[in-house]
């Protein structure tokens, strides 16, 4: 009798093929001939899908039992007796793939056809039945081709598709021999629903769902790495040849367990666009900076000429030398990324604040949670999320508000997807109906801008309803009593006026909130970005502490963070107010560890945010800046003003892979690596460290930033010596108690660590605050959010309400998603959401020009009919330069956060006469 | 290579990716739909309100049904483009002519001249109708039928569908049958009373009424008559053991070619068998009861909506919820997993097994799954005595069958006969003999799917378990005789394109294997190696019983009929 090392405890005991081998419960008889090495062909099952059992090409005898069975499918029993490669099911698993080679195609469309492998590992020869008539191919989607002569019917891509993915593009119409994969109605993939997630092709076995490009050639080398884009820090394999990624597949990584979403999967090649900047650039001595943003598409670098690395250095030091040694080093200011990784984050703030010698260091992170970082700091002590998206398979209900989660964190939304599909109570808020909203159980659509009266009402409901957590309350928190005072006014009838949500829904979700065993809270960008972000976000917390649904599996607070590692930027002090680990620059403790470590003293004076950077720019307080990564003339409110800002500064260096429009501003311009370019460590909203690994070299003379960094530092006067990130993570670990246990090594091994972790065989902590708050007193406290409008509220002259934000195909400024093919071909021009009867009304059909214009600009883009829009409401990307939203967004800022309110102005809309083509 | 951007422009999506439901569409599905529940389960019947309605199924409909049910567009469209009934209409086509004419081209119908009768009507039917070939429709005592709307018509002429056409008679005619007050009048749902009062009188007095049904039944040795003939009591007793709530299933999804008893109970006495259900749950315990009728029936499903209404407002005794669903044209959603699937608002695709619908069946639960005829016979059995039924039987055998008898023979029919009664004793004296100028050649003793055996094996018993040895089963009794001036070949081959048409579609050996076996029996010549190891693995390996027998035909016409296929006459 065999017996195997990984053998369960539990055992089920069974004869496979003569030899009794052991099945742990829930596996099936193929998971354990699998397990004891033993091949058993298969086509429908795939590990990670629902065993289906369609294909029949795994089915085995059982003793006893009249037909075959699909091992897949069947679950050993104590004393079964199957066979697997006796006559009988030998025969049949022959057949069955002969029946399927049958109809397969002469060209294969695929590298590794499972079909193919099955037929040639038992042997077969060529089919003997005459083969059907081919399918004809679709290929009207920019991804993703479709060759259903290929396909046998497994549904492993529906399988994927609905029930991975949640996307439930792919159906599986007619019947018999007419059985076939479709999209919605049977419609071409490119006019389909399809969001190009890529699940599908990645569990086809046939190549009948197949990736356009990359198929060509076949990869020579395999690099493991993290995904460039969002917070969700989905794990990927990037395929190489050639210094050429030919393409992306999904690995089983913590946080997507194999799945990517379509800027993951075929988002890679802006790395090898045209525009890539390849050599240092020096601004022309005949091209003075204007303010107006006026590119020649011909000639992008009009105003620059080509320098050595030497000379670009040098002036870029010179100039920021200068300015700190006759201005002071509060003339200077940094903006760093977080699309870099913590050890260039790391290194770029250590750099202003020892070489610059200020704290005017600062990041994207104040464009889009600095407000729920300031609410949870002050509450209860600690920014990061409290549990990870995961836990929501330990959630009873999940709340997400101001977050369009399908189209900004895809991956994540899948798993929020999953609970639903668990029977989990998903309760959706926002003012704009986006995907996630389909999904959800209840959808409560409020006015734009009354986030505050919509959760003071459901904290009041909680209290009417008599939910509060007492217990929690007495033994985890401060201030409640006043929080119930403030409370009193607003109840449900009160507030269902203003944000325009009935009494009755918002006591049932405060409810179902209160008083489910385990609840959790996601929000996005449309709670933080508003003058009022940080008493939204105190609201929430609010909500989560009177109900004590934090600091247990399934419950807690989840900002979900945009940037890939927007988390870990902020945790090395990409921030003015903190050094690393959120340790303030005015707390003398502090910073005396760090002049100890750093060996000179640190400005004990916190440095000024990304908006009021640009303000003292104009001020003329700050006449040099170092811009790393970032695109403040994009991704700035009140655009005129910042690039006003921007082109009165007296010395600029910005360091990038493309010439963004905040690069036309620059004096001296660096060529950087984009991120497969470069190793390095990432944080993703979970508070995952994930390991990047650089699989392809710099194009031309582009350089690597953590090399750019130093070597500007080591001009600046600082004798820096770091060789390679693991130098600079080892350096962080030493100021950072809460990844002190995450070791390079421990990082290159297992590809994810969550922090804190403070030693080397730590486990790292998923959940947070199961016994105490970070805080002095170890206990939360409440602070009551007021009721306050927006900063400019609709009128007569601009009767409409702006909301900005992002969407699905494009990043950010869209400096990389735009120079992708299969992006740039979804989402090729500025849009405007507008709902349909809003455009009936205003005479405007969808596909359009509409223009739109503020009291700050007016932009004109093409409407889009949405009936996910209120009326009133126009939706618009900030992604596209030529219709940049933020020219018209409100600079106005949170006073606590200083978070612009990207997500609320006053604008008018009518019929637009540009041709935008 | 167009200019990038006016590519660009081309590509210019003007809503959200995808169908989007539009207003009219919307406010139509809305109306049309009324006050009815949304779920998913009900899917099917509302795709049936607005196939109704139109005649087919637009797509902006199917969109808007999607967002009203909160579906995505592909799982209404999967389930619509499964069913034949539902007439799918593309963005750019015209609507289907407003009157469908069914025809059948079924053995039976085949038998009575169904080619020649498609042939007259197609040169002659004019504008506004479309003749559609369609598989049995449950009336092959009549044959051949064709069905015009809702009205079926046999034995139909050409003549006598075009009258039918031009006064557009097209609604079904309800049978004569006891209503419900003449059935109470005459003593019914007497027997559900007293099961409920628990005050029945069988020989063992001590028991619980729920024990004495279960006692009578497994005396009387009443099996499933939908063609597997499970023992009846046992289901019962297994059910009673599962955790509550337990849920019912009854199949009336009669579509196995030559099958007709179903329809000819409901059409004598559709009480009998309502109180056979209330019945049967009463005794298992049911929570509620769906009803799955076949769509072929329309004039079986007005009139049992007409009777179910009429017990509702007046019950005997109290009732559990019963529910009449009902098909849209799929054979296979006769497979009990298929039917629940199917009553779920899903494709009718069989489930793998285990674990078994009475453990895990209807919405997840525990589920009572009948064939309609079991549950017509339920309260005769008790009433009468177990030995009523079991005495009766021939050649060893015990109990009644009811054979739907048709072909070539001089009184096609149910006819109750004697269990184990021989197909010779069954035409000789209850079918009146062969036609005249016909010998009897060989017969389907289960429909489609139970295979053909020749005349040298007609003094076979025929029952439950006594036509394996042959290669055969006969299922529900669906007896189709051929003379010497059919073929065997023919009938096989009609078969295997039925299950070719009708198989479900998921897994292999049935979807591809059904394809490739009609493509080797339009050979002259059969290539007996390569059918034999496909048949056996098509039995084998298939996931439910369409596929497993499938083969069955084209096997007995290589083992009895070699002849008709290019091979020696066997031995």
């Amino acid at each position: 009798m065999a017996s195997h090392p990984d053998s369960p405890p539990r055992a089920i005991r069974f004869t496979l093929d003569g030899e009794t081998i052991d099945a742990s419960p829930g596996e099936s008889i193929l998971q354990a001939a699998q397990r004891y090495g033993r091949e058993i062909p298969h086509l429908c099952y795939q590990e990670g899908l629902r065993a289906d059992g369609n294909c029949r090409a795994c089915v085995v005898e059982i003793e006893g039992e009249r037909t075959l069975s699909p091992a897949c499918c069947r679950f050993p029993a104590d004393g079964m007796v199957v066979d697997s490669a006796g006559e009988r099911p030998r025969r049949a698993q022959k057949m069955v793939l002969e029946l399927l080679r049958t109809d397969m195609p002469e060209s294969q469309s695929s590298r590794d056809n499972e079909l193919d492998h099955w037929s040639a590992s038992l042997g077969l020869p060529k089919p003997r039945f005459p083969a059907r008539r081919p399918p004809a191919a679709d290929h009207s989607h920019p991804a993703i081709t479709v060759r259903l002569e290929a396909c046998i019917q497994c549904t492993r891509c529906l399988r994927a598709c609905r029930e991975i993915q949640v996307n439930q593009v792919i159906g599986n119409a007619g019947r018999g021999a007419k059985t076939r994969i479709v999209f919605d109605l049977d419609d071409p993939l490119g006019e389909s629903s399809c969001v190009a997630c890529g699940e599908c092709v990645q569990a086809c076995p046939t190549g009948a769902l197949v990736s356009t490009r990359g198929q060509e050639e076949e990869a020579e080398r395999q690099v493991d790495s993290v995904c460039p884009y969002c917070g969700v820090g989905c794990q990927l394999t990037y395929h190489l040849r050639d210094n050429r990624i030919l393409f992306v597949t999904g690995r089983d990584g913590p946080a997507n367990n194999s799945r990517l979403c379509v800027k993951g999967r075929y988002g890679f090649d802006y790395v090898h666009h045209r525009q890539r900047l390849k050599t240092p650039l020096i601004r022309r001595k005949d091209a003075p900076k204007r303010a107006a943003l006026e590119p020649d598409p011909a000639d992008p670098f009009r105003d620059f000429r080509p320098a050595s690395w030497e000379e670009a250095l040098g002036l870029a030091a010179d100039g920021l030398r200068r300015i700190r040694n006759q201005q002071g080093p509060s003339a200077l200011a940094g903006f760093g990324s977080a699309k870099g990784s913590n050890e260039e984050a790391y290194l770029f703030q250590k750099l202003i604040r020892t070489g610059f010698g200020c704290n005017n260091v600062d990041h994207c992170t104040r464009l889009c949670h600095a407000s729920s970082v300031v609410a949870l700091l002050e509450m209860i002590g600690s920014a990061a999320v409290s549990n990870q998206v995961a836990d929501v398979h330990a959630a009873e209900v999940i709340m997400v508000i101001g977050s369009n989660t399908t189209e900004n964190h895809p991956v994540a939304a899948t798993f929020l997807k999953n609970a639903v599909n668990e029977g989990k109570t998903l309760i959706v808020m926002d003012p704009r109906r986006t995907q996630i909203a389909n999904h959800a159980t209840h959808f409560l659509q409020f006015r734009p801008d009354t986030d505050v009266a919509l959760l003071n009402a459901i904290m009041q409901a909680v209290i009417e309803l008599n939910l509060v957590d007492r217990d929690f309350i007495a033994n985890r928190t401060t201030g409640y009593p006043e929080l119930e005072r403030h409370l009193q006014p607003f109840t449900p009838e009160a507030m269902s006026a203003v944000c325009g949500v009935d009494a009755a829904t918002i006591r049932e979700v405060a409810r179902l909130y209160a008083a489910s065993p385990a609840s959790i809270i996601f929000w996005g960008m449309g709670v933080s970005q508003h003058v009022h972000g940080t008493d939204n976000a105190r609201a929430l917390i609010s909500l989560a502490l009177m109900t004590g649904q934090i600091g247990r599996p399934g419950t807690g607070l989840h900002p979900l963070r945009g940037q890939n590692n927007v988390q870990g930027a902020s945790d090395v002090g990409l921030i003015p107010m903190v050094l690393p680990d959120y340790q303030p620059v005015d707390d003398p403790k502090a910073r005396s560890r760090f002049e100890a470590l750093w060996g000179q003293k640190l400005d004990p004076v916190p440095g000024l945010t990304v908006v009021e950077i640009m303000h003292a720019v104009t001020d003329g307080h700050i006449q040099g800046m170092y811009i790393m990564g970032e695109n403040p003339a994009m991704s700035d409110p009140d655009l005129n003003h910042t690039r006003k800002a921007l082109a009165s500064l007296d010395h600029l260096v910005v360091q990038d892979i493309f010439m963004t429009e905040t690069a036309y501003y620059a004096d001296v311009i660096l060529p950087a690596s984009a991120f497969p370019e470069k190793t390095g460590s990432f944080t993703n909203t979970d508070r995952r460290v994930q390991l990047g690994r650089k699989a392809l070299d710099p194009p031309g003379e582009a350089r690597q930033d953590l090399d750019i960094i130093q070597q500007l530092a080591r001009r600046m006067g600082l004798d820096w010596h770091y060789r390679q990130a693991s130098d600079v993570f080892a350096e962080m670990r030493q100021t950072m108690p809460s990844i002190r246990g995450i070791t390079w090594e421990r990082l290159e091994q297992t590809g994810s660590v969550t922090y804190p972790c403070h030693n080397p065989g730590d486990p790292g902590q998923s959940i947070l605050f199961t016994e105490a708050f970070p805080t002095p007193s170890g206990r939360a406290k409440f602070t009551p959010s007021p009721f306050i409008n927006a900063d400019e509220l609709p009128d007569d002259d601009y009767p409409w309400v702006l909301i900005t934000g992002r969407q699905l195909e494009h990043w950010h400024t869209g400096a990389m998603t735009r120079r992708s093919r299969v992006l740039d071909h979804i989402e090729p021009l500025p849009v405007a959401m507008l709902h349909p009867d809003e455009l009936a009304r205003i005479g405007i059909r969808p596909g359009e020009p509409v223009r739109i214009g503020s009291r700050r600009g007016e932009v004109t883009a093409y409407a889009r009919a949405d009936p996910g829009l209120q009326r009133g409401q126009v939706f618009l990307p900030f992604c596209y330069r030529e219709a940049a939203a933020n020219l018209l967004t409100n600079a106005a800022l949170d006073p606590a956060a200083k978070i612009p309110e990207f997500k609320f102005c006053a604008v008018m809309v009518e019929p637009g006469a540009l041709d935008l083509g | 290579m167009p200019h990038q951007d006016q590519a660009a422009v081309r590509n210019q999506r003007i809503g959200p990716k995808g169908r989007s439901a539009c207003p009219e569409a919307l406010s139509e599905i809305r109306q049309l739909l009324g006050d009815a529940a949304r779920r998913p389960d009900l899917l099917i019947e509302h795709l049936h309100r607005i196939q109704d309605r139109h005649g087919y199924l637009a797509a902006a409909q199917l969109v808007a049904l999607a967002e009203e049910m909160g579906l995505s567009p592909a799982e209404v469209y999967e389930v619509a483009s499964f069913y034949h009934h539902f007439h799918l209409l593309k963005d750019d086509q015209d609507p289907p002519p407003e009157l469908t004419l069914r025809v059948c081209d079924s053995i039976s119908c085949s038998l009575a001249g169904a080619e020649s009768l498609i042939a007259n009507l197609k040169s002659a039917l004019g504008e506004g109708v479309r003749l559609q070939r369609v598989p049995c429709v449950g009336r092959c005592d009549q044959a051949p039928v064709t069905v015009v709307g809702n009205n079926p018509i046999g034995p139909a002429t050409a003549t006598g569908v075009q009258a039918q056409i031009r006064n557009r008679a097209v609604a079904p005619v309800l049978p004569e049958y006891p209503d419900y007050d003449a059935y109470r009048a005459a003593g019914g749902y007497q027997l559900l009373r007293r099961i409920q009062q628990q005050r029945i009188q069988t020989d063992d007095p001590g028991a619980t009424a729920a024990e004495q049904v279960i006692q009578t039944l497994e005396e009387s040795g009443l099996r499933g008559l939908g063609g597997a003939g499970f023992a009846t009591a046992r289901k019962w007793r297994i059910l009673r053991s599962q955790p509550s709530p337990r849920l019912m299933a009854v199949n009336i999804d009669e579509g196995e070619p030559g099958t007709f008893k179903d329809r000819h109970f409901l059409e004598q006495d559709p009480h009998r068998f309502l109180e056979g259900v209330l019945i049967a749950a009463s005794v298992v315990g049911i929570a509620e009861v769906y009803i799955y009728l076949r769509d072929e029936y329309a004039g079986i499903r007005a009139m049992l909506e007409q009777e179910l209404t009429a017990l509702r407002t007046d019950p005997p005794c109290p009732l559990p919820p019963v529910h009449l669903r009902r098909g849209a044209g799929s054979y296979v959603c006769g497979e009990e997993s298929a039917m629940i699937e199917s009553i779920e608002g899903k494709r009718g695709m069989p489930r793998l097994r285990p674990p078994y619908v009475a453990e895990l069946g209807l919405f997840g639960r525990p589920t009572l799954v009948h064939n309609m005829e079991t549950l017509y016979w339920i309260r005769d059995l008790v009433e009468w005595g177990p030995c009523w039924f079991k005495d009766q039987g021939r050649h060893g055998r015990q109990g009644l069958r009811a054979f739907s008898v048709s072909g070539r023979i001089r009184l096609p029919g149910v006819h109750l006969a004697p269990a184990g009664i021989t197909l010779r004793e069954l035409v000789e004296e209850f079918c009146g003999g062969m036609l005249e100028g016909h010998q009897l050649y060989g017969y389907l003793p289960g429909g489609a799917s139970g295979g053909i055996l020749p005349a040298s094996l007609a003094d076979v018993p025929l029952d439950f378990d006594t036509l394996q040895p042959y290669g055969c089963f006969l299922g529900s009794a669906a007896i189709i005789v051929l003379s010497q001036q059919d073929s065997a070949r023919e009938a096989a081959l009609n078969a295997m394109r039925f299950f070719a048409r009708e198989s479900c579609g998921r897994c292999t050996p049935c979807r591809v294997g059904t394809v490739k076996a009609v493509q080797l029996m339009e050979q002259p010549n059969w290539n007996r190696a390569l059918m034999e190891e496909l048949s056996e693995v098509m039995a084998d390996a298939s996931i439910c019983g369409l596929g497993q027998a499938a083969p069955n035909p084209m096997r007995c016409v290589l083992s009895y009929f070699p002849q008709e296929v290019g091979h020696g006459i066997p031995s």
